[in-house]
Protein backbone atom coordinates (compact mmCIF):
# COMPACT_ATOMS: atom_id res chain seq x y z
CA UNK A 1 0.00 0.00 0.00
CA UNK A 2 1.28 3.55 -1.21
CA UNK A 3 -0.48 6.90 0.81
CA UNK A 4 -1.47 9.77 -1.67
CA UNK A 5 -1.54 13.43 0.48
CA UNK A 6 -3.04 16.13 -1.40
CA UNK A 7 -1.38 19.39 -0.14
CA UNK A 8 -2.80 23.00 0.17
CA UNK A 9 -6.14 24.09 -1.43
CA UNK A 10 -6.76 20.48 -2.57
CA UNK A 11 -8.29 19.99 0.53
CA UNK A 12 -8.80 15.98 0.15
CA UNK A 13 -8.15 13.72 2.72
CA UNK A 14 -5.47 11.70 2.11
CA UNK A 15 -5.96 7.62 0.55
CA UNK A 16 -4.30 4.48 0.41
CA UNK A 17 -3.85 2.46 -2.45
CA UNK A 18 -2.36 -0.65 -4.34
CA UNK A 19 0.32 1.08 -6.78
CA UNK A 20 3.08 -0.66 -8.07
CA UNK A 21 4.46 2.51 -9.90
CA UNK A 22 2.97 6.36 -9.96
CA UNK A 23 1.34 5.04 -13.54
CA UNK A 24 -0.80 3.40 -11.29
CA UNK A 25 -1.55 5.83 -9.00
CA UNK A 26 -2.21 8.33 -11.63
CA UNK A 27 -4.73 5.91 -12.96
CA UNK A 28 -6.41 5.74 -9.98
CA UNK A 29 -6.71 9.36 -9.73
CA UNK A 30 -7.76 10.01 -12.82
CA UNK A 31 -11.09 7.88 -11.39
CA UNK A 32 -11.63 10.66 -8.64
CA UNK A 33 -13.99 13.41 -10.14
CA UNK A 34 -13.54 15.69 -7.77
CA UNK A 35 -9.56 15.73 -8.93
CA UNK A 36 -10.24 16.27 -12.42
CA UNK A 37 -9.38 20.28 -12.03
CA UNK A 38 -6.33 19.81 -10.43
CA UNK A 39 -4.25 16.60 -11.71
CA UNK A 40 -2.72 18.42 -14.86
CA UNK A 41 -1.40 21.42 -12.71
CA UNK A 42 -0.35 19.57 -9.50
CA UNK A 43 3.63 18.48 -9.01
CA UNK A 44 4.23 15.04 -7.17
CA UNK A 45 6.59 14.24 -4.42
CA UNK A 46 7.88 10.86 -3.74
CA UNK A 47 8.90 10.60 0.23
CA UNK A 48 9.35 14.62 0.10
CA UNK A 49 11.38 14.38 -2.77
CA UNK A 50 9.99 15.96 -6.24
CA UNK A 51 9.83 13.21 -9.12
CA UNK A 52 9.09 13.68 -12.75
CA UNK A 53 9.32 10.49 -13.90
CA UNK A 54 5.81 8.15 -14.19
CA UNK A 55 7.63 4.60 -14.41
CA UNK A 56 8.73 5.70 -10.78
CA UNK A 57 9.04 1.97 -8.74
CA UNK A 58 6.88 2.31 -5.55
CA UNK A 59 7.68 0.16 -2.44
CA UNK A 60 5.10 -0.35 0.41
CA UNK A 61 4.92 2.40 2.60
CA UNK A 62 5.84 4.97 0.16
CA UNK A 63 4.45 8.66 0.33
CA UNK A 64 3.25 10.22 -2.57
CA UNK A 65 2.54 14.18 -2.35
CA UNK A 66 0.29 15.68 -4.75
CA UNK A 67 1.43 19.55 -4.73
CA UNK A 68 -0.54 22.29 -6.73
CA UNK A 69 0.24 25.32 -7.89
CA UNK A 70 2.14 27.73 -5.64
CA UNK A 71 2.53 31.45 -4.69
CA UNK A 72 4.48 32.12 -2.29
CA UNK A 73 5.75 35.63 -0.70
CA UNK B 1 15.47 29.10 7.00
CA UNK B 2 12.67 30.43 9.46
CA UNK B 3 8.96 30.11 9.15
CA UNK B 4 6.65 31.93 11.91
CA UNK B 5 2.93 31.97 12.90
CA UNK B 6 1.43 35.51 11.50
CA UNK B 7 3.74 38.43 10.33
CA UNK B 8 7.17 38.91 10.23
CA UNK B 9 9.37 40.56 12.60
CA UNK B 10 11.51 42.11 9.62
CA UNK B 11 13.96 44.17 11.67
CA UNK B 12 13.79 41.39 14.33
CA UNK B 13 15.37 39.23 11.65
CA UNK B 14 16.95 41.48 9.30
CA UNK B 15 19.10 42.85 12.21
CA UNK B 16 19.68 39.16 13.56
CA UNK B 17 20.95 37.69 10.09
CA UNK B 18 23.42 41.03 10.01
CA UNK B 19 24.66 40.68 13.27
CA UNK B 20 25.38 36.92 12.70
CA UNK B 21 27.67 37.62 9.65
CA UNK B 22 29.27 40.57 11.35
CA UNK B 23 32.55 39.15 11.63
CA UNK B 24 32.25 36.88 8.26
CA UNK B 25 33.83 39.30 6.15
CA UNK B 26 31.07 39.99 3.65
CA UNK B 27 31.19 42.73 1.86
CA UNK B 28 27.64 42.94 0.22
CA UNK B 29 24.34 42.07 1.96
CA UNK B 30 21.18 42.19 0.33
CA UNK B 31 17.46 42.16 1.20
CA UNK B 32 14.48 41.61 0.12
CA UNK B 33 11.19 42.51 1.65
CA UNK B 34 7.42 41.45 0.76
CA UNK B 35 4.81 43.45 2.06
CA UNK B 36 1.01 42.97 1.78
CA UNK B 37 -0.57 45.26 -0.24
CA UNK B 38 -4.08 46.43 0.13
CA UNK B 39 -5.60 45.49 -3.36
CA UNK B 40 -9.18 43.61 -3.96
CA UNK B 41 -10.55 44.56 -0.96
CA UNK B 42 -8.64 41.86 0.76
CA UNK B 43 -7.59 41.88 4.92
CA UNK B 44 -4.74 39.54 5.05
CA UNK B 45 -3.26 37.13 2.69
CA UNK B 46 -2.76 33.84 4.39
CA UNK B 47 -0.46 30.77 3.49
CA UNK B 48 -0.45 27.01 3.87
CA UNK B 49 3.55 25.73 3.68
CA UNK B 50 4.76 22.05 3.13
CA UNK B 51 8.08 22.74 5.16
CA UNK B 52 9.73 19.06 3.85
CA UNK B 53 9.94 20.12 0.15
CA UNK B 54 10.11 23.55 1.42
CA UNK B 55 13.37 22.78 3.23
CA UNK B 56 15.20 20.59 0.53
CA UNK B 57 14.05 23.19 -2.12
CA UNK B 58 16.22 25.96 0.52
CA UNK B 59 19.22 23.64 1.08
CA UNK B 60 19.39 23.00 -2.85
CA UNK B 61 20.04 26.96 -3.06
CA UNK B 62 22.43 27.08 0.18
CA UNK B 63 24.65 24.95 -1.91
CA UNK B 64 24.59 26.96 -4.93
CA UNK B 65 25.00 29.95 -2.98
CA UNK B 66 27.92 28.04 -0.92
CA UNK B 67 29.59 27.45 -4.69
CA UNK B 68 29.24 31.17 -5.31
CA UNK B 69 31.29 32.20 -1.49
CA UNK B 70 27.77 33.76 -0.65
CA UNK B 71 25.10 32.98 1.76
CA UNK B 72 20.92 32.57 1.19
CA UNK B 73 18.46 33.43 3.80
CA UNK B 74 14.68 33.63 3.98
CA UNK B 75 12.17 33.74 6.44
CA UNK B 76 8.29 33.45 5.52
CA UNK B 77 4.89 33.18 7.41
CA UNK B 78 2.19 30.50 8.20
CA UNK B 79 -1.47 31.55 8.56
CA UNK B 80 -2.85 35.20 8.33
CA UNK B 81 -0.74 38.27 7.51
CA UNK B 82 -2.63 41.49 7.57
CA UNK B 83 -1.99 44.00 4.85
CA UNK B 84 1.11 46.49 5.38
CA UNK B 85 2.77 43.70 6.85
CA UNK B 86 5.25 41.28 5.78
CA UNK B 87 4.98 37.54 4.92
CA UNK B 88 8.65 37.09 3.11
CA UNK B 89 12.00 38.49 3.59
CA UNK B 90 15.07 36.77 1.79
CA UNK B 91 18.91 38.09 1.88
CA UNK B 92 22.00 36.99 0.52
CA UNK B 93 25.91 38.01 1.61
CA UNK B 94 28.52 37.65 -0.67
CA UNK B 95 32.24 38.68 -0.65
CA UNK B 96 31.39 41.70 -3.86
CA UNK B 97 28.13 43.18 -4.55
CA UNK B 98 27.60 41.32 -8.26
CA UNK B 99 27.25 38.18 -6.84
CA UNK B 100 24.49 38.94 -4.34
CA UNK B 101 22.85 41.12 -6.79
CA UNK B 102 22.34 38.04 -9.33
CA UNK B 103 21.96 35.43 -6.89
CA UNK B 104 18.44 37.33 -4.81
CA UNK B 105 17.13 37.98 -8.39
CA UNK B 106 17.31 34.38 -8.95
CA UNK B 107 16.23 33.16 -5.23
CA UNK B 108 13.23 35.40 -5.17
CA UNK B 109 12.32 34.17 -8.43
CA UNK B 110 12.81 30.45 -7.90
CA UNK B 111 11.04 30.86 -4.75
CA UNK B 112 7.89 32.26 -6.28
CA UNK B 113 7.91 29.75 -9.40
CA UNK B 114 8.63 26.42 -6.39
CA UNK B 115 8.70 26.78 -3.04
CA UNK B 116 5.71 25.12 -1.94
CA UNK B 117 3.49 27.73 -0.43
CA UNK B 118 0.11 28.01 -0.96
CA UNK B 119 -1.83 31.44 -1.16
CA UNK B 120 -5.19 32.66 0.03
CA UNK B 121 -6.63 36.05 -0.11
CA UNK B 122 -8.63 37.03 3.25
CA UNK B 123 -11.95 38.56 2.50
CA UNK B 124 -14.60 38.91 5.28
CA UNK B 125 -12.83 36.82 7.19
CA UNK B 126 -13.03 33.78 4.68
CA UNK B 127 -9.70 32.27 2.55
CA UNK B 128 -9.77 31.97 -1.16
CA UNK B 129 -7.42 30.26 -3.08
CA UNK B 130 -5.48 32.54 -5.22
CA UNK B 131 -5.24 30.32 -8.23
CA UNK B 132 -4.95 33.45 -10.73
CA UNK B 133 -2.06 34.01 -8.98
CA UNK B 134 -0.54 30.53 -8.72
CA UNK B 135 2.61 28.62 -10.86
CA UNK B 136 2.54 25.21 -11.21
CA UNK B 137 5.77 23.73 -9.57
CA UNK B 138 8.53 22.37 -11.60
CA UNK B 139 6.99 18.94 -13.26
CA UNK B 140 3.09 19.53 -13.22
CA UNK B 141 1.33 17.32 -14.68
CA UNK B 142 2.75 14.14 -14.29
CA UNK B 143 -0.57 11.97 -12.82
CA UNK B 144 -2.76 14.02 -15.19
Amino acid sequence: MVKVEFLGPIGKAPMEMEASTLADVSAQLKEDTSLIQWLDKCAVALNDTMVNDLETVLKDGDRISILPPVCGG
Amino acid sequence: MELYNGPLDTKEIFGRWLDEQAESNYGAYIPFVGTIRAEDGIEALSFDIYEPVLQKWFDAWQEKAAALGAVVKMAHSIGDVPVHTSSYISAVFSPKRRVALELIDEFVEDFKANAPIWKYDVKNGERIYAADRSTPMYGAGLLG
